[in-house]
């Protein structure tokens, strides 16, 4: 099955929320590259929630946000509380 | 006490981006005046405005600050790397002897309208879509200190920093700041001005000012000491200047030094009503008693010129007290780009030293009457060639800020 939010995606919303640069880009392989490695910061990351919130329905709480640590961390929470029906600790899906 | 020289500085103005651009544009007498095309101003009493042409962000700042950044703040950052390069100083990369380290440099900026169009964009979200579309980055993209703080942080300049905000003679105060900084013991400080706002929501601000000119014709619209003078012009834009302690300069070898701050002074006028003059005439007199000087070492002024006849009347009296009738050259190259509020004093004061550097100074466009009656010598229809040595730069913000700078050529 697919999932709800593949790595393309987040890719994409993580550079129209944060911006992209050469030091950094998010091409390639960045699954398991930390978010800090990849210069985006606790601020490009609620600006990413909110995206995320508005496409997938899917709520992530600022405290819960800030303990992930990386895009396949970030995806298995949204994809995880999907595909449940139910979602982790501190996710609303709507 | 330790001299605070110049040693690097850049513009982004209606007429130029970078200096040499800027300065030709200026000693042309070419005016970058026009109807603001950034929306719909048919409907609006003024339309006309200086608006920066050609200006890419993304070939001036990382992709990662593009989305959290209002157009005043792109202005800044673009400025403040031409600044440095200009300086020969390259923060974080060239940590060699004599180079400073980041707490040696501080960012002193001015802005008086802060990140008008970034946040009406997103009042727009706000107001159409609801609060969760509200960029994350309104916090603090709006901020009047946020052009310090991306600049501190893009280049690592980790020294004292401010921001300072006096409507036009906020970008003024910065400098003296950044010199009362170099003072204290830091050895550089970026400082200068920038601001736009010519959005529907910044406009209607600046509209509601009152003193924005409503004639259709750009050379007819800012005509500053003109006995047809009716507001100003609203323009957008700045400059940035490296500010350094002279020792600093010399110890890393500065490839260039464009002169000397060697005074600065702020006043407060009383308040309306009181009867009593405005405070610009004693911002002139304490301005030259700090750098040392008499009205008779001043080569020209760059007046504050606001194009509204009671402030002009105003400016020519205090200049006449301390000059005399007549008494010195005075020109507003600002005619040209039209107000820049928190970037128009530094402006004026990249002018003023490059008068110094080449010996010539620009001519006020558009004024065609003076009142005989200020008793000024404008400097009108052409530059004039003149060895200037000093230069004094006048400023004031509306609601009754004060700023006067005394620049110095670098020899002297």
């Amino acid at each position: 099955m697919t999932e709800p939010m593949d790595m393309n995606t987040l890719r994409r919303i993580l550079v129209a929320c944060a911006g992209e640069d050469e030091a950094a880009a998010p091409a390639g392989d960045i699954l398991d590259v930390p978010f800090t490695d990849l210069g985006y910061d606790s601020l490009a990351l609620m600006e990413s929630a909110a995206r995320i919130k508005q496409e997938f329905g899917v709520d992530i709480a600022d405290d819960v946000l800030t303990e992930l640590e990386t895009p396949r961390a970030l995806l298995d929470l949204v994809n995880g509380s999907v595909r449940a029906g139910r979602p982790a600790e501190g996710v609303r899906v709507a | 006490m330790s001299d605070a020289v110049i040693t690097g500085m850049s513009v982004a103005s209606p007429i130029g981006l970078g200096t040499e651009e800027h300065w030709k544009s200026v000693l042309a007498g070419r005016h970058g005046i026009g109807e603001v095309d950034r929306f719909d101003v048919s409907g609006y009493p003024s339309r006309l405005a200086g608006q920066i042409r050609g200006f890419e962000a993304a070939d001036h700042l990382p992709g990662r600050l593009l989305p959290q950044t209002d157009v005043s703040t792109r202005y800044a950052l673009a400025m403040a790397r031409w600044a440095l390069e200009d300086a020969g100083v390259e923060p974080g990369t060239t940590a060699g002897p004599g180079a400073p380290a980041d707490y040696d440099m501080g960012v002193v900026v001015s802005s008086a309208q802060g990140g008008f169009d970034f946040t009406h964009r997103e009042f727009r979200k706000l107001w159409s879509q609801g609060p969760e579309y509200v960029s994350v980055y309104e916090s603090f993209a709006w901020f009047y200190a946020v052009d310090t703080g991306q600049i501190s942080i893009r280049h690592g300049l980790r020294g004292p920093s401010a921001a300072l905000v006096a409507e036009q003679a906020g970008g003024l105060d910065a400098v003296g700041h950044a010199r009362r900084t170099v003072r204290r013991g830091t050895r550089l400080v970026v400082a200068g001005g920038v601001d736009s706002a010519l959005d529907p929501w910044g406009w209607a601000a600046q509209l509601a000012g009152g003193r924005v000119s409503t004639a259709r014709e750009p050379e007819r619209a800012f005509l500053p000491f003109d006995r047809d003078a009716g507001g100003h012009v609203p323009g957008e834009g700045g400059a940035i200047l490296v500010v350094e302690d002279a020792d600093s300069a010399r110890e890393r070898g500065a490839p260039r030094r464009y002169g000397r701050i060697a005074g600065h002074a702020a006043t407060f006028d009383p308040p309306p009503g009181s009867g009593r003059p405005s405070a610009l005439r004693r911002a002139v007199e304490l301005a030259l008693a700090d750098a040392g000087r008499t009205a008779h070492d001043i080569g020209v002024v760059f007046a504050d010129a606001a194009g509204v006849p009671e402030l002009d009347r105003a400016e020519a009296e205090a200049l006449r007290a301390v000059f005399g009738p007549y008494g010195v050259p005075v020109t507003a190259p600002k005619a040209l780009t039209g107000r820049l509020y928190g970037g128009g004093g530094p402006v004026d004061l990249l002018c003023a030293l490059l008068s110094l550097r080449d010996g010539v100074v620009p001519h006020t466009a558009h004024t065609a009457r003076v009142p005989e009656d200020y008793g000024l010598d404008l400097v009108r229809d052409e530059p004039r060639g003149l060895p200037v040595r000093s230069a004094l730069v006048l400023a004031r913000g509306r609601r009754g800020f004060n700023s006067a700078v005394v620049v110095t050529a670098p020899d002297s």
